[in-house]
């Protein structure tokens, strides 16, 4: 099919417009526009948010194109829709639907357990988990033009998130100290290619912008995701997980709020106050290392 | 002269680099305490929507429409909704009404993220066939167009026969992202006419 080389810095241009924001998960149309009118920069269209695929276990696939059509008429943001690792055919039919954004995403059950999709031959923009340095530039050299920590998708517990932002943040900071020679053995030990690792040393920084995902449920989670180094956090059942609407808006644009106001604790103080619950969640020391979604990705 | 950069949401750092490249003081704009002692202010691209929302939740509607009285605004892509006075297609609820440009303006109407192209942009000032530079690999990302605008408005920039740079009076909008391209024509263009209108030239490394 397409053998249109994708225009990364398109892919990148789009992403840079989703900084400082939030990428909410939304099943249905009702929830997008609740999203969108918290403030949300972009909604993640998929059919079952990670704390239910975990609750209710079996084969997580893309979902129905149908759904996600739906959701793509209700809002005027841009819309993002997950495919499984290594599933190019699901990212075919994604972007023959026009989504704005694919998430080849360890949330849903891998398609292929040794290869991840050649992102380069699709024009539609692509982004992938990573869990340290060099998974996040295998993911950028297949072409990915967004990069999001893992965290532990559907637990409301961010210490993933957290461990694998410092992970990430830290071994960029760690580059800074090596000389030229030294970036080559780096490289290997990486795992990624020798220009990105070059690239990465020299700008202190991703060559593509760098998110934070799975187990953000609080203002202040989101908050601390940004402090620690995130451009822009996605929130996946931490806004519709054991929520009615009302309560889910509530979360929604207090997310927002501290998103936006992340340096400013009287900001995110305000927007942590008098909120409904939030997710009950999993803690993940009580989840088995194979049920870790984390580990999913190569 | 300090140029601030509203930084609510949005493609902020690429403005602050090309500004820091020209020279210029450069100020994020969070909240109304940071308005004072600007000589231009920059609406970045981002979610027009988002940013509608997040300009209202702290309250800078009124002092950026008291702002825009005595500095030059440029609003990139997302601000240009935000700056114009007529805003076609899906506001939904977040509606602001600055309305410094006297344009209609649609959102979107490039299409979706498939759409997104770069083209090459033909800019002049005062007549748009005398002295024209062409700028190339301009990104357009999820654009919108320039339905129409009022008498005095000036037409600067075109891309394929679409206008895509407006100037009215000391504010201007563009539906492309200079920031993202390897020019720095555009934002030079924007620290002139803050350094004309300010009296004081001279460059400051300070960034706040």
């Amino acid at each position: 099919m397409s053998n249109q080389v994708t225009d990364l810095n398109l892919g990148k241009g789009l992403a840079e417009m989703l900084r400082g924001g939030v990428i909410m998960d939304v099943m249905n149309v009702e929830q997008a526009k609740i999203a969108e009118q918290a403030g949300a920069v972009s909604v993640m269209a998929l059919e079952r948010i990670p704390s239910l695929l975990r609750s209710q276990g079996g084969v997580a696939r893309m979902s129905d194109p149908k759904m996600i059509q739906e959701i793509m008429n209700a809002v005027t943001t841009p819309v993002m829709a997950k495919v499984r690792i290594g599933h190019f055919v699901e990212a075919q039919i994604l972007e023959a639907l026009g989504v704005d954004y694919i998430d080849e995403s360890e949330v849903l059950t891998p398609a292929d357990d040794a290869n991840h999709i050649d992102k380069r031959k699709f024009k539609v923009p692509f982004v992938c988990g990573c869990t340290d340095l060099g998974e996040g530039l295998r993911r950028i050299n297949e072409g990915a033009s967004l990069i999001r920590t893992k965290g532990e998708a559907g637990t409301g517990d961010v210490v993933e998130a957290v461990r694998h932002m410092r992970q990430l943040i830290g071994e960029i900071r760690g580059l800074r100290n090596l000389d030229e020679t030294e970036l080559y053995a780096k490289a290997k030990e990486l795992r990624a290619p020798f220009d990105l690792v070059q690239q990465t040393a020299r700008e202190g920084r991703l060559p593509v912008p760098n998110f934070s995902a799975g187990g953000v449920a609080t203002p202040a989670d989101a908050a601390l995701m940004m402090q620690l180094g995130a451009e822009t956090v996605f929130v996946g059942s931490g806004i519709f997980a054991d929520a009615s609407p009302a309560e889910a808006e509530k979360r929604a644009k207090a997310i927002v709020k501290a998103t936006a106001g992340f340096e400013d604790p009287r900001i995110v103080l305000e927007a942590s106050t008098g909120l409904p619950q939030p997710m009950v969640g999993q803690s993940i020391g009580s989840i088995k290392k194979n049920d870790r979604l984390a580990d999913r990705g190569w | 002269m300090v140029i601030g950069v509203l930084a609510l949401q949005g493609c902020v750092e690429p403005h602050i680099e090309k500004l820091q490249g020209l020279g210029v003081g450069v100020k994020r704009i969070r909240k109304q305490e940071n308005l004072q002692g600007l000589d231009g202010l920059i609406l970045p691209g981002g979610e027009s929507t988002t940013m509608a929302y997040l300009v209202r939740l702290f309250n800078l509607e009124k002092p950026l429409h008291e702002l825009a009285k005595k500095i030059p605004f440029w609003g990139i892509c997302a601000g240009s909704i935000l700056m114009a006075k007529e805003v076609s297609r899906g506001w939904g609820t977040h509606q602001l009404s600055l309305g410094l440009v006297r344009a209609n303006v649609e959102r979107n109407s490039y299409g979706r993220q498939l759409e997104s192209f770069r083209g090459r942009i033909d800019y002049s000032e005062n007549d748009v066939n005398s002295n024209t530079e062409v700028i190339l690999n301009v990104p357009f990302i999820r654009a919108p167009y320039f339905l129409s605008w009022d008498n005095g408005v000036e037409v600067q920039g075109i891309c394929d026969g679409q206008p895509v740079s407006l100037k009215d009076g000391i504010h201007s909008i563009t539906s492309f992202h200079p920031e993202l391209c390897d020019s720095i024509f555009f934002h030079q263009k924007f620290v002139d006419l803050c350094t004309s209108m300010s009296g004081h030239g001279c460059a400051s490394e300070h960034v706040y």
